[in-house]
């Protein structure tokens, strides 16, 4: 199985950590994965902002690098969201977008980790983001009646010495939306505190979930109200100690 | 690079004690919705079923159309068929003034709020009355609504209760007691509908199989308003119509559950036809845009809607904004999409109101894609010339650089990534890190 590791722009240049993670924690689990170099955005945030014809040459370069993989794995879901779902009506015989996986997807599902993984004695909230949530079915939405579950639970229950909560209203947006943080600033921000404070509420004391850009957004909360509480990415945690 | 949408909503949040009343208001009837929701464990069923009852009910509209006016016919009912709004009003007040009509009570009716109907008929001399406490409130004060099913909802008992000293019809200055002032409103309404010469109902479904109108209320008014007078006139949209009874005993089991977390509206009424004798029913089927939204394949499956009003419920925009933020009269992801519909050019200011989380699409009972839609027209916008100038500017920059290795290492490189992430996104804290992760893994890897 060869696996090729998507780490989509912002990842890249401003979580550098939630890579190396991703990668130590892939490498700790036996998996064969290639990180091709030359690799930059997917196109979503263009084209979520209105502008999809500028996602479809990066849609070309991006099967030009993963094509050939068994799978594409990348810590971000509304990345890989946007891969397994628009690439299709992008490009004509698309194949990555099948082999389009979240991390979390590929360790629950995939791997079916079911071991030790790394150690992290805190009480940490999840983020469910809403790609992951909604369009990769990372955990029930709670709007369906369906029978309840949650990956990101299922993994960092795996991890020694965690305390594990969700805020209330779980799958909430944090109101980041790419351009939609700029367009609707006020509504933006509104969110983000609102969101922040109800994880804070938990009494935890770390935020985590499966994409940085709702990390990053409920960070910037954290701080405009003052709130003692630190956001990570789910990866970082599982692989924390490894 | 604000909005309609945006610039509304700034001024809606600066009053941070309102806005987050509003968005607890609407998150607990969400709440009421899903508790309902969780009870019947065939519902996942039952969206998937509705939203193909649906679709084949659109696909073969002409079909249950005829089937629709031909039973309404049999049943003695007078059909007219409006193609826009200005037919609709001209049909309405035609009827109207041959029976020498002065005062009409009505039910609530998003359509003759679509059409305009209220301001048509009182500017020839025809007063009209609403019924819904909610719309009665409103239409005392002259607003719009602001919500579709609760279109009062933005005002308290004290607004409420100070209006109708105004108008005089509480009697008790400074007694805001909502039961007080709701008994007040219903004596007030009673003296309205024993004088109204007409009454009108808008629809919630029309049954092809039957003919019948059924509309559903909580406060039996739309009953009121058509067992008093003898003229009756329901309005309906072309989409409202459904086969028979059988699909109507799925829609009755979701409306209210997903609309108002209730487990059914306490009436549904169902009008066939002329209460007496000597009375009449007139139905006025509107088209006003609906079947070029038919032919769209595009948008056409917003024609499912059933205007439940949980898509607004659940929105964190919509609770965090208001329904006035919007410059279409129904706000939230329907009222977006309908909007745009209606007037790309005069609302796409509302596209911006929107993360794509899809909620809405997972909250909808009749699983329109709200949020897909709202992506497509974002994507027509520039076609439309309504685009923003700053915002393409910034996608071609970052489709520039993320197209050119050379100028994507530059700019992670040089931590210059300020020039393709804008300053708004950064977090406070948020410092660049030493070196992006693609050069840190080519060290590591040596
Ligand atoms: S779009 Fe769906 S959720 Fe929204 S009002 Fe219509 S039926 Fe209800």
């Amino acid at each position: 199985m060869k696996v090729g590791l998507f780490i989509p722009c912002y990842v890249d240049a401003l979580f550098p950590e939630v890579g190396m993670a991703s990668l130590k924690l892939l490498r700790h689990l036996g998996v064969e994965v290639v990180y091709p170099q030359g690799q930059t955005c997917c196109g979503q945030p263009m084209a979520n902002g209105g502008f999809e014809k500028q996602a479809t040459h990066l849609a070309r370069k991006f099967e030009d690098k993963f094509g050939n993989f068994d799978y594409v794995v990348a810590p971000s879901v509304s990345c890989t969201a946007f891969v397994r779902h628009n690439y299709p009506s992008l490009i004509k015989d698309c194949k990555v977008a099948d082999k389009a996986l979240d991390i979390v997807e590929f360790l629950h599902d995939v791997l079916k980790v079911k071991g030790p993984l790394g150690r992290f004695p805190h009480r940490v909230s999840i983020h469910n983001s809403c790609h992951g949530v909604r369009e990769l079915g990372l955990s029930s939405p709670s709007e369906q009646n369906i029978p309840k579950f949650n990956k990101i639970r299922d993994l960092l229950q795996l991890v020694e010495g965690i305390d594990v909560v969700e805020p209330e209203r779980p799958d909430e947006c944090c109101g980041f939306g790419g351009l939609f943080a700029m367009e609707e600033k006020a509504v933006s921000q509104r969110m983000g505190c609102d969101k922040i404070s109800r994880h804070a509420a938990t009494g935890a004391e770390y935020v985590t979930g499966p994409d940085s850009s709702c990390l990053m957004q409920l960070s910037a909360s954290a701080e405009r109200l003052g709130l003692d509480i630190k956001c990570k990415h789910v990866v970082e945690i599982l692989a924390s100690g490894l | 690079m604000s909005t309609f949408h945006s610039k509304s909503a700034k001024s809606f949040l600066k009053d941070e004690k309102y806005s987050s009343w509003h968005d607890k208001t609407f998150w607990s009837v969400r709440q009421k919705r899903d508790a309902m929701a969780e009870k019947l464990d065939e519902w996942e069923q039952l969206r998937e079923k509705a939203s193909r009852i649906k679709l084949h009910t659109l696909s073969h509209l002409d079909k249950y159309l005829e089937e629709f006016s031909g039973n309404a016919e049999k049943n003695g009912v007078k059909v007219h068929w409006a193609a826009d709004a200005a037919e609709f009003n001209e049909i309405v007040f035609g009827i109207l003034s041959s029976h020498g009509v002065k005062k009409l009570v009505k039910s609530k009716s998003m359509l003759t709020e679509e059409c305009e109907m209220n301001p048509y008929l009182e500017a020839r001399g025809i007063e009209v009355v609403e019924t819904d406490l909610g719309e009665r409130i409103i239409q005392l004060k002259g607003q719009k609504p602001s919500h579709i099913v609760m279109p009062a909802i933005h005002l308290n008992h004290d607004d409420v209760g100070e209006l109708f000293e105004r108008k005089g019809i509480s009697d008790q200055p400074g007694n805001h007691d909502p039961s007080y002032l709701t008994y007040m409103a219903r004596l007030s309404l009673r003296g309205e509908f024993l004088s109204a010469d007409a009454g009108m109902t808008g629809a919630n479904f029309g049954i092809a199989a039957t003919g019948d109108i059924v509309v559903c209320t909580n406060e039996g008014n739309a009953d009121m308003s058509t067992s008093l007078p003898k003229l009756q006139i329901s309005a309906i949209g072309l989409e409202k119509i459904i086969p028979d009874y059988a699909s109507l005993a799925v829609f009755q089991r979701m409306l209210c559950r997903a609309g108002t977390g209730q487990p059914s509206t306490t009436y549904t009424s169902h009008f066939r036809k002329a209460r007496c004798e000597d009375g009449e029913m007139h139905i006025i089927l509107v088209d006003n845009g609906r079947s070029d939204w038919l032919a769209d394949p595009a948008h056409r499956e917003i024609l499912k809607c059933i205007r439940c009003g949980s898509c607004m419920n659940t929105c964190p925009v919509y609770r965090r904004s208001g329904g006035y933020s919007y410059s279409y009269f129904i706000p939230g992801p329907i009222g977006i999409n309908l909007g745009m519909l209606r007037s790309a050019r005069q609302h796409s200011g509302n596209l911006s109101a929107c993360t794509l989380c899809r909620s809405c699409e997972t909250v909808c009972p009749v699983k329109i894609g709200l949020a897909e839609q709202i992506y497509s027209w974002r994507q027509s916008l520039s076609g439309l010339g309504t685009f923003n100038r700053s915002k393409k500017l910034m996608s071609d920059a970052m489709s520039l650089v993320f197209n050119h290795q050379g100028l994507y290492d530059a700019a992670t490189g040089a931590e210059s990534v300020m020039n393709i992430v804008p300053r708004d996104w950064m977090p406070f804290g948020l410092r660049f890190p030493r070196k992006p992760f693609h050069k840190l893994v080519k060290e590591d890897d040596k």
